[in-house]
This record gives C-alpha cells, sequence and structure tokens, in this order.
C-alpha cells in the first residue's frame, strides 16, 4: 500500500471449522519500527492473527505481506521473526546459553560469533550471570528476560508477543512493560504485541488495534483510543465508563440531542449515529462528569442523580450514583482543596461538557 | 431379625455341610475327543452307580502338573491319565501313591485282573485303561498318491508338504529311525547307541525345514484339515474320530506305529485317595474299558474286553480294524521302550531342544 | 512484670525443654516416631505382600538353583521327613581326593547305599540326579538298586556284573560332585558347559549345546521388538498427544483393546491370520500377488514371534511414551520454528530430546517383557521362534529338572539387573517416566 508498510494484513480471512470466520476481513498496515497492540477479549481473532503472521496457522484468504513480500506460503523457519510465548517456551533441557545459541546455531553461525552474540544478548537483559542455568532454576521474570533475548538474539526486524507477561505478578509485569518498550525503540525493532490488559496496551503501544468478533474495532494511539472510542464496544472495552441508553432527537452544528429512556434530554456529540430516530448509548467517563453545574457554559443539560455510595481512594473520590435508571454511574472527582464528600441519599444535579459525551451506537 | 439370622445361619451351615460331604472327584485327562469317551465310558456310570461327581480337566500332557503339585503339598488331582514312561518315573521319584492292585475286579470269565491285563499294563502305582498308538496320518485331498510307509512321511519328494510332528523326542525318534529303513525290533538297541541317535536326528534334518510342531494331541487333526500340514504323527484315536465322527478326509497310515499305554495314576497325597481307588477299579473293568472303544479307537488293556468291543458309537463303524492292536495294523509295529524313556527321557530332550533350535 | 522478663529470659537460655520439662529433643523424637510408626503399619500389609509373593520366591528359586539334595538326603512328601540317602559313598569321597581310583572300600560303600536307596525308595530321584550331570545314568541307579541287596563281596566285581557302566569314571564324577547339595553345576548347564572327570569346566558337545544360543537368541530378538514397538508406537503415541481428547481417548481404546483381551485369543488370532492357510496369505494368493506353491511361511517360526510380540508389547512402548508426549507444549516446536529450525530440527533438538524418559521407560518395560515372554513363543515361535523361558518352562514342567530351571532364570534376572543398571548409569532411573 505505501512506502513506508512493513507488515500488512489485506483482507484476510481465517476458518479453522469451515463454518464459522475467527477473522473477518482484516486489513492492517504497520511501517516499520512500530509497536503495535493487538488488544481484545479472548477469542477476538487477536492471537490466531498473530499465528497467522508468525505462519504457524495459514490465512484462508487474503495476503499478508512482510517488507514487501507475500509470506502466506513461507514457513515459519524461514520468515525470521522473533517470538514471545505466553509461557516462554524456554526448552526445558538445554541451559540459558544453549537456548540462545539455538536460532544462531541453526542458522550457521559460527561458535565464536555465537558466543559472543549470546553474550550481548544476556546483558542487553541483565542476565548474563545465568547462561549456565536451567530454565527450571530460573525466576518467572528470569525466564522471560531470557525469551525476550532469545526471540532478539538472531537481530530479527520482527518481533511477536503472545502475552509474554501474563504469568508475572503486578510489579514485575509493569518493569517488565517499561523494559520492553525501551528495547524495542533502542533497537528500533517492529513489534506486535497481543495482550488482552487494557493497561499494557495503553503503556506500552505507538498504536492499538482493537479486536472484537474477528474484526479490528479500532486502530488508533492510546490517547485517542481511550479520549475517543469510535463505537461503544471500544469505549466499553477501553477504561471505565458509563453509559446512558436513548434516542437520537436531533443533530445539528456537531451536537446532538438525546432523549434518554426516561424522557430527559442531554446534549452529546455523535459519533457513528446518523440521524434523529436512531437508538444510541451514550458513553462518558467518570472523570469527565461535573458535579458543580455552575461550572458548565449556558444551556448545558443537567440531570438529577441520586448519591448511592461514596468511596475514599487517597488521591480520587470515587461516587457511585443512580441516574436515569443507571445505578452504577460512577464519579471520579480529584481529592482537590474544597472538594465535596457526597453522602450516600444525597440528591445532586450533574451535568458534562457535550464534546465529552459520544453518542455511539447502541452495541 | 435375630430368627432371620438364625435362620440364614442354619442354611449356610447346612449348604457348607452338604458341600463337605458331596463327593467329587477329580480326574485330570488329555482332552477332546479322549477324554469325551473317557466321559462317556467311565466317568458318567460312575457317578451314576456310585453318587461320586467326577469333575474332568484337561491339561497338554497330565504327568507335567504332578511334580509341581505334590511338591507344593497342594494336590488337587486325584487320578491322571499318564504316558508309561511318566507313570514309572513319577512312581520311581515318590510322586504318586500305590495302588493295590487286588482292589481291580476280575474278568466276567473269573481270570484274574492281574492275568487278564495286558503285560505291563499294571504297575506299583498304575494302572492301565488303554493302548494307543503314535500313528502317523495324511489329508486324502492335500496328497497325489497314497503314502503307505514310515518312509513317505520323511520323503518330501514324493509327497510336498507341511510334516506336523509332536514337539518331543519320544515317539519322533524312533519313527524317524524305522523311517530310516531300521526294522522295529532293532530300534531301541540302536537307540542306546549315539551312533543311533545321531542317525535319527539326521534322519530329522532331511525334513526339519517342513516341520509343524505340535503339542496338544487336538493339534494334529486340525492342522491336517486346515491343510497347515499334508501328514501328521498324531494319536490314532483323534484321527478316527476326526475322520468318522466328523467325515475329515484323514487317513491312518499303520507302518511304523508305536503302541503305548495309557494308565491311571494318583498323585501322592491326592485329596479324595479312596473315592479315586473306587475309580481306578471301576473303570478299569472289562466291560468300562470296552465301551470306551465305542468312542475312540484306543485299545482296551484287558484282554477279556477285546470281545465284546463292537461298533462305534455311530452304530456301523466296526471299531476292530482301527485299533492299533489289530493283526493286520501291527505288521511294523513298535512298543514303547518305557525303560529306555525313563532314563533318557531328559537327555534326548534336551539334545532333542538343541536340535530344534539349530 | 518483673517476674515475667525473668521468665522470658530462662526460657531464651534452656530452649531445649517443653513447656513441661521434657527435654525437646527427645520430645520431638518421641512424637515423630509415633508418625513413623504410623506410616510403617500403613506400608506394612504391602511389605508383608512383597515378602511373601516376590522376595520369598525369588530368594527360593535362586537357592534352588545352586542347592539340589537329591543325592544327599530323601524328603518324603507326604511326612516332610528326610533321610539321610549315599551316606557310606559321601564318607568315602570325603576321605579319597577326586584323582583316587574307586577301590574296593567305594564299591562296598556305594552297594550299601544302594540297599538303603532300595529301601527308602530313593533310587529314581537319586539316579535322576546322576542323569543331570551324566545321562543314561537313571537306570543304572534303579537297575542296581533293585539287585543290590543280594550282591556278595567283593562288591566292585559284583557290581560290574550287574552294570559294567559302573567302571565308568565319569559316573564317578557326576556322583561326587552331587555329594555335595551345594553346587554350581546347574549354572554350568546353564551356559553349555560340563565338569569334565577331573573337575575342570569344559564346554558341553556341539550337538547339546543350547542355552547361550538361546539366550544369545533371546536377547537379540527382544531387542528387535523393542525398536519394532519403538518405531510403530511413536508416531501412535505423538498423534495421540497432539489430537484433540474427544479424538485421542477413542484411539487410545483402539491402543488398549488388546490389554483387555486375552493373551491367549490374541496369539490365536495371529496364528489364523499368518499361518500359511491363514488369512495373509490367502489374501496374497487371492490377489494374485503370490502363487499358491509359495506361500509365506510367517507361523511357527521366528517372524510368527516377533510379529506377535510386537503387538502385544506395543501398548508397553505407547502409554509411556504417551504419557511424556502428553505435557510438551506445542509452544517448544513453535518456538523452535520460530527460531529459524526446520520442522525435522525443532523435532530432532527439541521435541525427541524431550520424550527421552519416555522411550526409556517403553524400552525397558517392553525389553524386560520380551526377554520373560513364554505363551506367545511357545504358541506360534515353532522351532526357531523359542525363547530361553520356553526352555525354563520346559525344565519346570516337562524335564522337572528345577535346580536348571532356577539356574536359567537366575541368569535371566541376573542380566535384566545389569542392564537395569546401565540404564541407571547412562539415563538415569530417575529419569524413567511411566505415566
Amino acid at each position: 500500500m505505501t512506502d513506508t508498510a512493513f507488515v500488512e494484513f489485506d483482507r484476510v480471512q481465517k476458518s479453522y471449522d469451515g463454518e464459522t470466520l475467527v477473522v473477518k476481513d482484516l486489513n492492517l498496515t504497520m511501517p516499520k519500527g512500530e509497536f503495535l497492540t493487538m488488544l481484545g477479549p479472548s477469542g477476538s481473532g487477536k492471537t490466531t492473527c498473530l499465528m497467522m503472521l508468525a505462519g504457524f496457522e495459514t490465512a484462508t484468504h487474503g495476503e499478508i505481506r512482510l517488507d514487501g513480500q507475500e509470506i502466506n506460503n513461507i514457513p515459519p523457519h524461514k520468515r525470521g521473526i522473533g517470538m514471545v510465548f505466553q509461557n516462554y517456551a524456554l526448552f526445558p533441557h538445554m541451559t540459558v546459553n544453549e537456548n540462545l545459541a539455538f536460532p544462531l546455531e541453526v542458522r550457521g553461525i559460527d561458535k565464536s560469533t555465537r558466543e559472543s552474540k549470546v553474550a550481548r544478548a544476556l546483558d542487553m537483559v541483565q542476565m548474563g550471570a545465568f547462561g549456565n542455568r536451567r530454565p527450571a532454576q530460573l525466576s518467572g521474570g528470569q525466564q522471560q528476560r531470557i525469551a525476550l533475548a532469545r526471540a532478539l538474539v538472531f537481530e530479527p526486524e520482527l518481533v511477536l508477543m503472545d502475552e509474554p507477561l501474563g504469568a508475572l505478578d503486578k510489579q514485575l509485569r509493569e518493569q517488565m512493560q517499561f523494559e520492553i518498550t525501551r528495547l524495542a525503540h533502542d533497537l528500533g525493532i517492529t513489534t506486535v504485541y497481543v495482550t488482552h490488559d487494557q493497561t499494557e496496551a495503553l503503556t506500552m503501544s505507538d498504536r492499538v488495534a482493537v479486536f472484537n468478533d474477528g474484526r479490528i474495532q479500532q486502530l488508533a494511539p492510546p490517547d485517542l483510543l481511550y479520549e475517543e472510542p469510535e463505537n461503544s464496544f471500544v469505549a466499553q472495552f477501553i477504561g471505565e465508563n458509563n453509559t446512558l441508553e436513548g434516542t437520537i432527537k436531533s443533530i445539528s452544528g456537531g451536537i446532538a440531542e438525546v432523549a434518554l429512556d426516561d424522557g430527559r434530554i442531554i446534549d452529546a456529540k455523535p459519533i457513528n449515529v446518523d440521524k434523529p430516530g436512531d437508538r444510541t448509548r451514550v458513553s462518558i467517563r467518570p472523570e469527565r462528569v461535573e458535579m458543580d453545574v455552575s461550572r458548565l457554559p449556558k444551556g448545558a443539560h443537567t440531570l438529577d442523580a441520586e448519591v448511592k455510595e461514596f468511596i475514599y481512594m487517597g488521591d480520587i473520590f470515587r461516587t457511585r450514583l443512580s441516574v436515569a435508571g443507571n445505578d452504577d454511574f460512577i464519579v471520579k472527582t480529584r481529592n482537590a482543596q474544597g472538594q465535596t464528600r457526597m453522602q450516600p441519599g444525597q440528591t445532586i444535579k450533574i451535568g458534562w461538557l457535550a464534546q465529552d459525551c459520544r453518542a455511539l451506537d447502541a452495541g | 431379625m435375630k430368627l432371620k439370622t438364625a435362620l440364614l445361619t442354619t442354611v449356610f451351615v447346612t449348604a457348607a455341610a452338604s458341600v463337605a460331604t458331596a463327593q467329587e472327584i477329580t480326574v485330570m485327562s488329555w482332552g477332546g475327543a479322549y477324554t469325551k469317551s473317557q466321559v462317556e465310558a467311565y466317568h458318567k456310570p460312575f457317578t451314576a452307580q456310585m453318587g461320586i461327581a467326577v469333575n474332568s480337566v484337561d491339561s497338554d500332557n497330565p504327568a507335567t502338573p504332578i511334580k509341581a503339585q505334590v511338591e507344593a503339598g497342594n494336590v488337587t488331582v486325584d487320578v491322571a491319565d499318564v504316558e508309561f514312561s511318566d507313570a514309572v518315573r513319577l512312581c520311581d521319584e515318590g510322586l504318586l501313591e500305590e495302588i493295590d492292585l487286588s482292589i481291580l475286579p476280575a474278568a466276567p470269565d473269573g481270570t484274574s485282573a492281574e492275568d487278564d491285563f495286558i503285560e505291563g499294563a499294571l504297575q506299583d502305582c498304575a494302572v492301565a485303561n488303554i493302548v494307543w498308538s503314535t500313528v502317523y496320518a495324511y489329508n486324502t485331498e492335500n496328497n497325489d498318491g497314497t503314502p503307505t510307509t514310515i518312509g513317505d512321511f520323511f520323503d518330501t519328494a514324493k509327497f510336498p508338504g507341511k510334516r506336523g510332528l509332536r514337539k518331543s523326542a519320544k515317539a519322533t525318534l524312533e519313527m524317524a529311525l524305522m523311517a530310516d529303513g531300521v526294522p522295529a525290533g532293532e530300534v531301541y538297541d540302536l537307540m542306546e547307541t549315539e551312533e543311533g541317535i545321531d542317525r535319527a536326528f539326521a534322519k530329522l534334518d532331511t525334513i526339519k525345514g517342513d516341520i509343524v510342531w505340535w503339542e496338544a494331541g487336538a493339534q494334529p487333526p486340525q492342522l491336517l484339515a486346515d491343510g497347515e500340514v499334508v501328514m501328521s504323527t498324531a494319536y490314532n484315536g483323534r484321527i478316527f474320530n476326526a475322520a468318522v465322527a466328523e467325515g475329515q478326509p484323514l487317513e491312518v497310515v499303520w507302518d511304523g506305529q508305536i503302541l503305548d499305554f495309557d494308565l491311571w495314576v494318583i498323585p501322592k497325597g491326592a485329596p479324595n485317595k479312596e473315592e479315586a481307588l473306587k475309580f481306578i477299579a471301576f473303570s478299569t473293568d472289562t466291560q468300562r474299558l470296552a465301551d470306551q472303544a465305542s468312542w475312540i479307537s484306543y485299545g482296551p488293556a484287558r484282554k477279556s474286553s477285546g470281545a465284546l468291543v463292537g461298533l462305534f458309537n455311530d452304530g456301523k463303524t466296526e471299531m476292530a480294524p482301527h485299533m492299533p492292536t489289530a493283526a493286520a495294523n501291527l505288521e511294523n509295529a513298535l512298543v514303547n521302550n518305557f525303560e529306555f524313556w525313563v532314563d533318557n527321557d531328559a537327555e534326548l530332550n534336551e539334545r532333542f531342544n538343541a536340535w530344534l533350535s539349530q | 512484670m518483673a517476674d515475667m522478663t525473668a521468665d522470658l529470659s530462662q526460657a531464651g537460655q534452656e530452649k531445649l525443654t517443653t513447656a513441661d520439662g521434657k527435654p525437646l529433643k527427645a520430645a520431638l523424637a518421641s512424637a515423630q516416631a509415633r508418625s513413623k510408626r504410623r506410616a510403617f503399619f500403613l506400608v506394612a500389609p504391602l511389605l508383608v505382600f512383597v515378602l511373601m509373593t516376590f522376595v520369598v520366591p525369588i530368594g527360593q528359586m535362586l537357592h534352588q538353583s545352586v542347592y539340589n539334595p537329591d543325592f544327599v538326603y530323601k524328603t518324603d512328601v507326604t511326612t516332610k521327613e528326610t533321610t539321610p540317602i549315599m551316606v557310606n559313598l559321601r564318607a568315602w569321597f570325603d576321605e579319597n581326593p577326586r584323582s583316587t581310583e574307586p577301590d574296593e572300600a567305594a564299591y562296598a560303600a556305594l552297594v550299601a547305599d544302594l540297599v538303603v536307596l532300595r529301601e527308602v525308595k530313593a533310587a529314581g530321584i537319586a539316579g535322576t540326579r546322576i542323569n543331570y550331570e551324566r545321562s543314561g545314568s537313571r537306570s543304572l541307579f534303579t537297575k542296581s538298586a533293585r539287585k543290590a541287596g543280594k550282591l556278595e563281596a567283593p562288591f566292585k566285581e559284583a557290581l560290574l556284573d550287574v552294570e559294567d557302566e559302573w567302571a565308568d569314571p565319569t559316573v564317578w564324577a557326576a556322583m561326587r560332585d552331587a555329594s555335595s547339595a551345594y553346587t554350581l553345576n546347574f549354572y554350568l548347564a546353564a551356559i553349555d558347559k560340563t565338569r569334565g572327570i577331573d573337575g575342570s569346566v569344559e564346554n558341553v558337545d556341539e550337538k547339546r549345546a543350547l542355552y547361550v544360543k538361546l539366550f544369545i537368541r533371546t536377547l537379540v530378538l527382544s531387542v528387535l521388538i523393542t525398536f519394532l514397538t519403538f518405531v510403530l508406537g511413536y508416531p501412535i503415541a505423538h498423534m495421540l498427544a497432539t489430537l484433540p481428547l474427544r479424538y485421542s481417548n477413542l484411539l487410545m481404546i483402539l491402543v488398549l483393546l488388546p490389554f483387555w483381551t486375552s493373551l491367549l485369543v490374541r496369539t490365536t488370532s495371529w496364528m489364523v491370520l499368518l499361518q500359511s492357510q491363514g488369512v495373509v496369505n490367502d489374501a496374497l494368493v487371492g490377489t494374485g500377488l503370490l502363487a499358491d506353491e509359495n506361500r509365506i511361511q510367517m507361523m511357527y517360526n521366528q517372524i510368527g514371534t516377533i510379529v506377535a510380540m510386537t503387538h502385544i508389547l506395543l501398548p508397553f512402548m505407547v502409554l509411556p511414551l504417551y504419557s511424556v508426549m502428553r505435557p510438551i507444549n506445542p509452544s517448544y516446536v513453535r518456538a523452535a520454528r520460530s527460531l529459524g529450525a526446520t520442522s525435522w530440527t525443532a523435532f530432532r533438538r527439541i521435541y525427541f530430546p524431550q520424550t527421552i524418559p519416555g522411550i526409556g521407560a517403553g524400552a525397558l518395560l517392553v525389553f524386560i517383557l520380551a526377554v520373560g515372554y513364554y505363551i506367545t513363543p511357545a504358541l506360534v515361535g515353532g522351532a526357531d521362534g523359542q525363547l530361553i523361558s520356553n526352555l525354563i518352562a520346559f525344565h519346570m514342567t516337562k524335564s522337572l529338572n528345577w535346580s536348571l530351571a532356577a539356574a536359567l532364570a537366575g541368569l535371566l534376572l541376573a542380566g535384566i539387573l545389569i542392564l537395569y543398571w546401565l540404564y541407571d548409569l547412562l539415563i538415569g532411573i530417575d529419569n524413567l517416566k511411566l505415566g
């Protein structure tokens, strides 16, 4: 497609049983050096896409190109793609050194070069002292580093990672997220990263492809994805989100008037709704709800809400409200000087800026 | 509840008591048509007249389990039907009960049992019931021409095809020598010598590649009927039954037959020795032995039974010409020399095994 | 408050007592002793069972292989009373070295012993014992014992009149060997050796040499069968391990089906298939691939033994392999492939090494079972498909030479133990995985 395209999926479809499509019409273009995350719930097709790219699954239809060359029929070992597996897949009968030397050995690289490359790769992940251990003698985090080093040691231009941090505890995971992104950027590697953890996706990636039902729902940088979800699935899947159901009353000047199911009217920004009469689900982030309606511009619609619960979380307050039939409407407020602490049972007025409230498909 | 328990207990105790007093003996024989003939001629009338049930069990060779049972002190067999040399050997080793020959009934004409039985049929620990022979038989449909001599059995040029032979040195070596032209009367003298044994094995070597070895007496008729072999050595009665009773196209060649006794013995420490003795006395009387010959073509061990042998149980086949002891069948016949085999069985079978594996 | 601190400091100094003043170590030991005793009682039934059904019988067998008292005393089978026999002759052997020519005193002792043999009815047994060492000796004893009572001095002449074989020095050498109940002669016989007149070990006549050849054949066939089960079983196990459980369970039943069928039924079905008028030959002849007169002999020879035993032992290879392969994550091979290995290299370097514990277990299992296999070779082996176990059975049930059977079995056991030791040395028993 474009000159800069390094990885391309072109109208790719995949079916295992000939009856249902696991991947439906996938189109994706990645420039060189990008860190792209495939994010989605399990069964959404993201791992299948990764496996097709790696060569372990064949596309039922469509083309997959790497650096301009079609690779559908190239066996995995000739693709030169580094891969990190969910369970690390370190060869249990080999030492760390042997594991790292393996990809070099099968490429016929001589022994001394091999040794220096292995040493360099181990240093890169700060595991230089562990070369003679067996995988079983390492902790999960150490195994993860070795797996990463092994995927990088033969200097592939593309590295695939299949939920590589899934088995680690939270602290270690955050540290590894940082290290992986650092390495990827330092080495200028193109990376396709698969995860179902949105925080991971948001913090690590240049761009995130949100998968659901065999399709990419949205492909965008993390900030856009969070702030401007293009459909209600993405809005729901990424971050915390409040929704209200209703019908479009009118659209004019980039503002839609939405009649909620209990009859009240709110303003929202129309995203993927066409015309009055359409069902819609409006979506608003908890931190964009204003509980001090005096700060809203004149004429903005407000709603009555009843406080159900107030949770003190240190840096923020979390207030659960009942709004227009939704008992789970969350508002987050900063624990700033003078911020009111709501009491359960209290009735308040809330509102928001029309551009923070997105009228999306009804899901 | 208590009454019920008491009642149940009574029932069980009575049942147990009746089991304990119920008389039953276990008789071990060779299986197939032979065991059937014994069941019909001996076991059934014995149970009917004496009220003692007979449990019939089979073995490829009933002599083989006796030592193990006696030495282990766990004898389950009361009466076994064994070959001559085994009877003598087991008796010598103290593994059999001695049998008081006075329990055997006299012949109907008053001749004492000792005179009535064929010579050698009565031993310290054994009473013969039949005279049988090892013969060879052929399938008439699978052979061109008619084999008539023991030599023909070893002549694969004239009669091509597989041969069945019993996997044992006994009878096999004798037949090999007779086929090699040794007259029946000289066979055992020759076998006492190393050269004689070498000669027998040399003769066997000529057909070694064509031999299918059998072990159970029921196998040869089967091998012949299946066409697995064209000729096979066999116990003559088995061939008779397959041919006459089952209509198989099998024919016996009597030339070079080897006669032997089958004898009743009682393993040392048999659980029902008294009943076993009763069974032996009953089954070897003149009439029973004659009756058995109407079920299978083995000769009775009593002279007085000969006259009573008539027709096969099909009601039309005359048994006499099918008996190994019929005059026409004895022209070139060998009587098994039990003493030779008692002494040399181990040695020759060892050599036989060595030869087999070469 | 002050009291309490004092108490605490005291406890800190004397850590070795419990609250009621018992030494801590003793308390610990008694507490553990109780649980140890309880654990022992739990395993005791199995221990007794193994002892009674395994250790003791094997010990008895090994004892029997070096011990045969048939020329030393006679045991009545019912009363279990023992009577010493050959007392005089054994005394003469003790007094005179091996090279001594038997003199009149020796013959006199022999005749006196023969008379006893006749009385206690032990001539057959004693003769059989000598027969093991020197064939044809049995009748020498039974005949001479019958007449011994009537013999008069000079005994040498009188006895030689009865049987001139008594002059044969091999008889005397055999009697000397047998006069000790403990002997290694059965082990010699089990490796085709015998003792000469002077007591030296020599090879048996070539025509009688049997056991060494059979041991070798047993070994070679067992190795071959083990290899065949490996070649056939490895792909099956791999397929079972990689298929979804739903299908693999179904196929596993097919693998296990032979397990649930009687061994005899399986063996005889092979006979039906392989005999020269059998299904396979009929099919070949029927399709014209084979002329009727050229039917292949696949039964009653080594081919029959190999085919039937390979089939029967296959599950013993497949099961350990399967149990090792099932947990091997497919991502190992994928990782190897993504790292640049061809599928063959990935198999050879990554998959195969991880299955070695299963191969070891399967091979050891199949080999040990094959070495001791008995019924199948007996039924389908014919003459050249017989294994050493068939000869052991022969001596157990037919020739009744239990000492030789025990010696053969002892050698077989030793061979398997050596193999086990080698396996431990090369692969390590802890790497054995049966599933």
